[in-house]
């Protein structure tokens, strides 16, 4: 099997902080948006670098993406910042009318998602906002494994001209990925081939998908492992290669089963190539407080259920 | 005098444009539509200045965002009247496959529509961004924006105007359309909102306000005084007392033209009230 050594544990949003940093440096129309919580969202580089370029909004979310809709009539690429909760459930109808429908480049750089927030709890815990996202025509959606992949997605959306939901999150995690893996929006990445399963992973859960591959390695099942970081528009075409292989799929996010990427592969797999298929996701419930490791495991978001699923799904076939 | 004669000519023809877009299909909302009318052919035929052919980006030019999207008619009477598209254009409002949706879009690429509105509360926080951007672009220009009273009630507009304000976003004119009604009745039953100009001011706004919302004299006048208040690190209100369904008497004093179109006898009683002038489409 592929190996992937984990560089120095590291957050999401750091990668954020410092892709935006450097787009400060590389782009003169991106400009930044925050809605109080410029450490959370590691923004303070980008602000003492161009501070004429940053827009501190106060906790006020319907009005920072009103203003971010505003500030493209004129050239400029809006970078907003709040946690995932106040950058989509909150802010539904401004994204919708004032940014999606209005074809706005707005980039909503949304930390904190999922449950590995952890202690603050199911306030802050959003589950929903894939799906809230993936929803809107014209919509795409990131959801960035460690942090180089968080800061390579940073950079490259600004290239990209569209309205982009960029979703990231709080603890340090193994960062893993090499710049050679490149990041292509709607491409997804073969980590690791394979020929038993499929497993399709997105967001903190890609790291426990490899450590899940090679503990199902040393069982004797050969694992294919394919990161999808955009959610949408979805890379059909590496996962419907790679199941034609493989005859069964596990997927695995931090997110509720309606409305994730399990969501949208069961979909395609049913549309175009029926599939045994399994889901590593929170089954349709809030979170609680706790540590992010504490929480993963009692979600069933980890190694052991993706080696579960693994299991279960190759069963089926 | 010749100037207000000749945007009065342009007025009437914009009514109408309204009543016979909102009788073609049934729908629409013609009220307010007709009580904004002097305040939009005066701003884009006397007050902005505008380039035409329309390009997003609006630089070196004013800006205008509608906020209350519903009185899309008065819109687009006036944005072709200007010539951003052909007028015949306008027989096709709220038909399957126009340019012109119920309510504003740039989704179908209708020149002079900067964002979408009708779900309310948003054009000011819009307008304030693109207010922000020209001036990291230096641009001198304008920006100016109409939202309805009843809008108001939306919490979004209470963020827009602090922000504003503690930004010292300088570059902007907000004009609040009082009409003093809403879709259940008046603003007062509905959701009394107490003394805006207090309240506006109190958010740290300059507010300057038009009593006679429907005259061209006193709509130039007091955008001209905004305009000269300009640049002063205060954002800049107007709040203008109008009268639903002006230049139609059965439309007028009453809150049962918000959303309803007239009927054929209705129609033609209400444009024998306002004869052609520039030709209808």
């Amino acid at each position: 099997m592929k190996q992937y050594t984990n560089q120095g544990s590291n957050d999401t949003r750091s990668g954020f902080g410092d892709g935006l940093t450097e787009l400060g440096r590389t782009n003169p129309n991106v400009v930044a948006l925050c809605a109080d919580l410029i450490g959370s969202l590691k923004m303070q580089d980008f602000i003492d670098e161009n501070p004429e370029r940053f827009y501190q909004i106060g906790i006020a979310e319907a009005n920072m993406m009103g203003i971010a809709a505003g500030l493209t009539i004129g050239g400029k690429i809006p970078f907003t910042g709040t946690f995932a909760n106040f950058s989509t459930g909150r802010v539904y109808d401004q994204i919708r009318q004032s940014i999606a429908y209005s074809g706005k480049n707005v980039k909503i750089c949304a930390s904190h998602a999922g449950i590995t927030l952890g202690e603050d709890g199911a306030t802050h815990q959003i589950l929903e906002d894939i799906g809230m996202m993936k929803m809107l025509p014209g919509m795409t959606v990131i959801n960035t494994c460690d942090y180089n992949q968080t800061k390579a997605a940073t950079i490259a959306i600004a290239d990209f001209d569209g309205p982009v939901y960029l979703r990231f999150g709080r603890p340090k995690v193994a960062n893993f990925t090499t710049p050679d893996l490149g990041f292509e929006i709607g491409k997804g990445i073969l980590l690791n081939p394979g020929s038993d399963v499929t497993i399709v992973a997105t967001g903190h859960l890609v790291w426990e998908a490899l450590q899940a591959a090679e503990e199902l390695e040393s069982q004797g099942i050969s694992a294919e492992v394919i990161n999808i970081h955009t959610i949408k528009p979805l890379d059909e075409e590496i996962i419907l290669n790679s199941v034609k292989k493989t005859g069964c799929l596990v997927s695995a996010e931090e997110h509720n089963y309606l409305g994730g990427l399990g969501e949208s592969i069961s979909g395609l797999l049913g549309l175009k190539h029926p599939t045994p298929m399994e889901i590593v996701a929170t089954q349709d419930t809030f979170g609680e407080s706790g540590t992010p490791a504490q929480l993963m495991t009692k979600y069933g978001l980890d190694k052991a259920s993706i080696i579960d699923k693994a299991h279960k799904v190759i069963k089926r076939k | 005098m010749s100037d207000i004669n000749a945007l009065e000519n342009i007025s009437t023809q914009v009514r109408r444009d309204i009543l016979r877009m909102v009788h073609k299909v049934n729908s629409g909302h013609p009220g307010g539509s007709l009580g904004c009318v002097e305040f939009f052919v005066s701003l884009y035929f006397n007050i902005m200045d505008t380039k035409i052919p329309f390009e997003m980006n609006g630089t070196h030019e004013d800006l205008f965002f509608l906020s209350n999207g519903h009185i899309s008619p008065v819109f687009y009477s006036v944005l072709a009247r200007k010539g951003y598209f052909p007028v015949e254009e306008l027989n096709t409002f709220r038909l399957i496959d126009s340019r012109l949706q119920g309510h504003p879009t740039t989704h179908e690429g209708l020149p002079g529509i900067r964002v979408a509105s009708g779900s309310l509360g948003q054009g000011l926080s819009v307008a304030i961004g693109a207010a922000q951007a020209k001036k990291l672009n230096n641009d001198p220009k304008t920006v100016f924006v109409l939202m309805g009273d009843g809008e108001l009630q939306e919490g979004q507009n209470w963020e827009a105007l602090m922000y504003a304000a503690a930004k010292g976003v300088d570059n902007i004119i907000a004009t609040v359309d009082l009409n003093g009604k809403q879709i259940d009745g008046s603003t007062d039953e509905v959701l009394h909102m107490g003394d805006i100009a207090q309240k506006f001011k109190a958010f740290g706004w300059e507010v300057l306000s038009i009593k006679e919302g429907n005259s061209i004299e006193r709509i130039l006048e007091t955008l001209t005084e905004a305009k000269s208040k300009l640049g002063q690190q205060k954002p800049i209100a107007i709040l203008m007392e109008t009268e639903m369904g002006n230049g139609v008497d059965f439309m007028m004093h009453t809150h049962a033209w918000h959303g309803k179109a007239p009927n054929d006898e209705q129609l033609e009683n209400a444009l024998a009230q306002n004869e052609e002038t520039l030709g209808d489409y």
